[in-house]
């Protein structure tokens, strides 16, 4: 065994995010580390990187216990952490960034030593990247192999990849899966942590399954399907597949003509961009973060004045109106931030839910909080919000739970045009199929629905219709049904003409 | 509503809380100077509330203090420093003595005219950093300073030149007694009607501020501007409401000290310090009108019991100063205390 950890326990307050859980990892293998949102897979990884101290239990590294107080004595001993927010420094390119903490050279920094350190490394483990480039100016995808290589560069020998394909196209998803496998081949282990049940299949060879805190088993990756993977992980059968009949689109309710939108910065970030949604459809739009998605929102919702171009909503030009006048007209908002846009977060769930509407819910001219509170109970019971108390604030409530809150108030007003965004992003597979039935529900009800989302499992399995933005520019449209992973993929990259 | 009950315990408890920590700290300190500490506080409580008269003179210290607190305290429920309550104490107090002098009216409607020409003159001066702020971007505290300055300056030339009594004293001319507030609630004392007018407009801050819909949007801009605009609450519009809000507050507390107290507008050769006390009032009242009222009736006291202490036991005034700090400091303290304690509770949830 390269790492044994024994009975690791770990408490919070009251709150057992570690109860103890054993887990061995065998030099050369990529163990994956499954869970939901909040099971503990995290805590566990840090109490490995010696970002916190474990309460009971032990770590055993080649052989030997260890004590790990901190980062610097992980990577002293062989273990690298590439946490899901990468920590790089946007201004220095990929070579300081690299050597950064551990320079060549002795008062003068060695640059082209450095240089020449970071081509041998990414030559030797098949990770392209220039070491002369501004790490601001490169993608994602290379800027998480940057991540990598820093590791490596300090002598990883067990790598940890934190939710690593959060932020990946389908493509790069698949390097970075010939990556982990050119790096087991050189005799590097790598522990995965995710909850993606694909990926497991694709590219680990064991599974960990950790359910509220507590280890559920240890099995062959490949030896499961993805339901029953699923099953573990939940603790009881989930449906994957969303459960829907075809669509059967009527009239027109959004109708956007050659919309432009600027950022605040004055760069063109939607550009001539033309779609339309109808009456019981859900029309999905695809594309890598950053390629006009967010922006084209903003602006359909009010958020963001439209430079040029038209938006109409059940023939109505909404194009100049105000966040509020929109949503009077008839269109409901699921935000990308729940935080900074979907709630106040001091505000009780009954205030909450009025958001938008806090003028509706008065008598004789003051605020009607037993009408709120009604309110409250109504989307509490209907999309199971836990702890189902309308007093509580938001901020006290787990992020899915804000999340239906969000999507149980937006939906009760029964808007025309619901337009989604990451309405599952870090949700668990419970939440996350609650909240897509809830949006085929509404399709089926006779609502046109916008879903905008980075996860392309998502817009697969929920869009009737599929939309890829690349550029700010609408680049392809395509039947759900007649889209392949691969073909999206592509287009979402740039290389597709609009059928 | 366990809600607002959980908010009004605990703008009580803290500001008690930290005045028992305040007075121990004081003690040290009158212990130091050779003095004894309950002859010490028994000058001090005996000058607070030793006597309806001083009592009622203790109420007189603190009516300013409510209206100011409550200014600071409904400006940051929107997330505004309104830090130019000096400027517009001073341009309300103008305009209500010359509302209250230049014109004759039937008593019934003399006093509110004055009152509302206070407050719409203290709005208007409050309104202009909140402009700034919303259309321009310019932090509202920067202009506020500036405009304190700028209120002085303009106050004096007026009350020196166009509006000056025509008698011959540095003032405007005496407001008609038409205006003029029924003193005498104790006997002697100088405690004025002023009085109820403070504790009504706490009320209202309160129902305005959690029971209607434009209270509720102040609120919601104050604690969340992008959720707040995501709803369809302008967050332009709030910041200038707030800010005009808060400034007729300190504008009722100018109109109030003018028509209860002062009966005219004297030549200001600085600020009044009502407004600066209000921001240490509101800090301590953790911005709840009860909690306002409550820790202006703490300063009003702290003023004049220092004074009591200094006359009757000879302890310098800095020591009832040292008092004041403490309290200040050790609610500031709680609130820190607060912030890391949420901060590491968040924390721990996001990481677990």
């Amino acid at each position: 065994m390269l790492l044994e950890l024994k009975g690791i326990t770990k408490r919070f307050g009251s709150l057992v995010a570690n109860d103890h859980i054993d887990l061995d990892v065998r030099p050369g293998e990529i163990h994956a580390l499954l869970g939901e949102n909040g099971a503990g897979k995290s805590t566990l990884m840090n109490i490995l990187y010696g970002l916190y101290a474990p309460d009971e239990g032990t770590v055993v590294w080649k052989g030997k216990p260890a004590r790990i107080h901190d980062a610097g004595q992980a990577i002293a001993l062989g273990i690298g952490m590439v946490h899901q927010h990468f920590m790089l420094i946007p201004v220095f390119t990929v070579a300081e960034n690299i050597v950064l903490g551990r320079e060549p050279g002795g008062a003068l920094l060695d640059m082209n030593k450095a240089i020449a350190d970071v081509e041998e490394i990414s030559k030797r483990y098949g990770l392209a990247v220039d070491p002369r480039a501004k790490v601001e100016h490169i993608t994602v995808g290379q800027q998480q192999r940057v991540e990598i290589l820093k590791a490596l560069y300090r002598g990883a020998e067990l790598l940890i990849l934190d939710e690593p394909t959060g932020v990946l196209t389908p493509q790069e998803i698949q390097e970075l899966g010939q990556i982990m496998r050119n790096l087991v081949a050189q005799g590097r282990t790598i522990i995965i942590i995710t909850h993606k049940l694909k990926e497991i299949r694709q590219f680990a060879d064991r599974v960990t399954v950790i359910r509220r805190g507590k280890k559920i088993t240890t099995v062959d990756a490949k030896s499961m399907s993805e339901p029953e993977l699923a099953a573990l992980m939940v603790g009881r059968d989930v449906t994957l597949k969303v459960d829907k009949g075809p669509a059967r689109p009527t009239k027109t309710v959004l109708q956007v003509q050659n919309l432009t939108v600027k950022t605040g910065q004055g760069v063109v970030a939607v550009h001539d961009v033309s779609l339309t949604a109808r009456a019981g459809e859900i029309v999905g739009i695809a594309g890598v973060d950053g390629n006009g998605q967010t922006e084209l929102v903003e602006a359909i919702t009010g958020l963001k004045r439209a430079t040029g171009g038209q938006i109409l909503l059940n023939g109505q030009d909404i194009t100049r109106l105000g966040p509020g006048e929109i949503r009077e007209a008839g269109v409901g908002h699921i935000p990308e931030d729940r935080q900074r846009r979907g709630l106040v977060m001091d505000f009780s769930m009954a205030e909450n839910v009025v958001l938008g509407a806090q003028r509706k819910y008065r008598s004789w001219g003051l605020l009607n909080y037993r009408l709120m509170t009604d309110l409250a109970h109504k989307i509490i019971e209907a999309f199971d919000v836990r702890p189902p108390r309308p007093d509580y604030e938001a901020r006290s409530l787990s992020g899915g739970n804000q999340q239906k809150v969000i999507v149980g108030r937006e939906i009760t007003r029964d808007p025309d045009l619901m337009v989604a965004v990451q309405p599952t992003r870090g949700l668990d597979v419970g939440a996350i199929e609650f909240i897509h039935k809830r949006l085929v529900a509404a399709r089926d009800a006779g609502k046109a629905v916008l879903l905008i989302s980075l996860e392309l499992d998502e817009v697969m399995n929920l869009a009737d219709r599929i939309l890829v933005m690349y550029k700010g520019q609408v680049v392809a449209e395509v039947e759900a049904r007649d889209a392949t992973e691969e073909g999206l993929g592509l287009m979402m990259a740039g290389g597709g003409k609009r059928g | 509503m366990g809600n607002w009950l959980r908010g009004a315990l605990r703008a009580v408890t803290v500001p008690v809380l930290a005045t028992v920590a305040g007075m121990l700290v004081g003690t040290i300190f009158i212990l130091s100077t050779g003095h004894d500490p309950f002859e010490a506080y028994s000058a001090f409580f005996e000058a607070i509330a030793g006597s309806p008269y001083k009592f009622g003179e203790t109420l007189v210290n603190t009516i300013p203090l409510i209206f100011t607190g409550l200014a600071v305290a409904l400006a940051f429920r929107c997330g505004l420093f309104n830090i130019g309550l000096e400027g517009q104490y001073l341009v309300a107090a103008l305009a209500t003595a010359w509302a209250g002098s230049a014109f004759e009216m039937h008593p019934l409607i003399h006093a509110p005219f004055a009152i509302l020409v206070g407050m719409i003159a203290g709005a208007f001066w409050a309104a202009i950093p909140g402009f700034l702020k919303a259309y321009r971007g310019i932090h509202e505290v920067i202009n506020a300073i500036m405009l304190n300055y700028i209120g002085w300056y303009l106050t004096h030339w007026l009350v020196m030149g166009a509006l000056r009594d025509p008698s011959g004293s540095n003032s405007t001319a005496a407001v008609h007694a038409s205006a003029r507030f029924a003193q005498g609630m104790i006997e002697r004392s100088r405690l004025h009607s002023g009085l109820w007018i403070a504790l009504v407009a706490a009320f209202l801050v309160w129902v305005f501020l959690w029971k209607t819909p434009a209270g509720y949007e102040i609120r919601a801009v104050g604690f969340s501007p992008g959720a707040a605009e995501y709803g369809g609450i302008s967050v332009k519009r709030n910041i200038i409401l707030a800010m005009a809000l808060s400034g007729s507050l300190t504008g009722l507390a100018a109109a109030v000290q003018t028509l209860g107290i002062a009966g005219k507008f004297y030549e200001p050769l600085g600020f009044i310090g009502f407004g600066f006390d209000g921001i240490a009032v509101a800090l301590v009242g953790q911005n709840h009108p009860l909690g306002v009222v409550l820790s202006a009736l703490l300063f009003g006291s702290l003023e004049r019991g220092g004074a009591g202490m200094n006359a009757a036991a000879d302890i310098p005034k800095t020591v009832i100063q040292i008092v004041q700090g403490t309290v200040i400091f050790f609610v500031a303290v709680e609130g820190l205390w607060r912030y890391f304690r949420n901060r590491r509770a968040k924390k721990e949830v996001k990481t677990a």
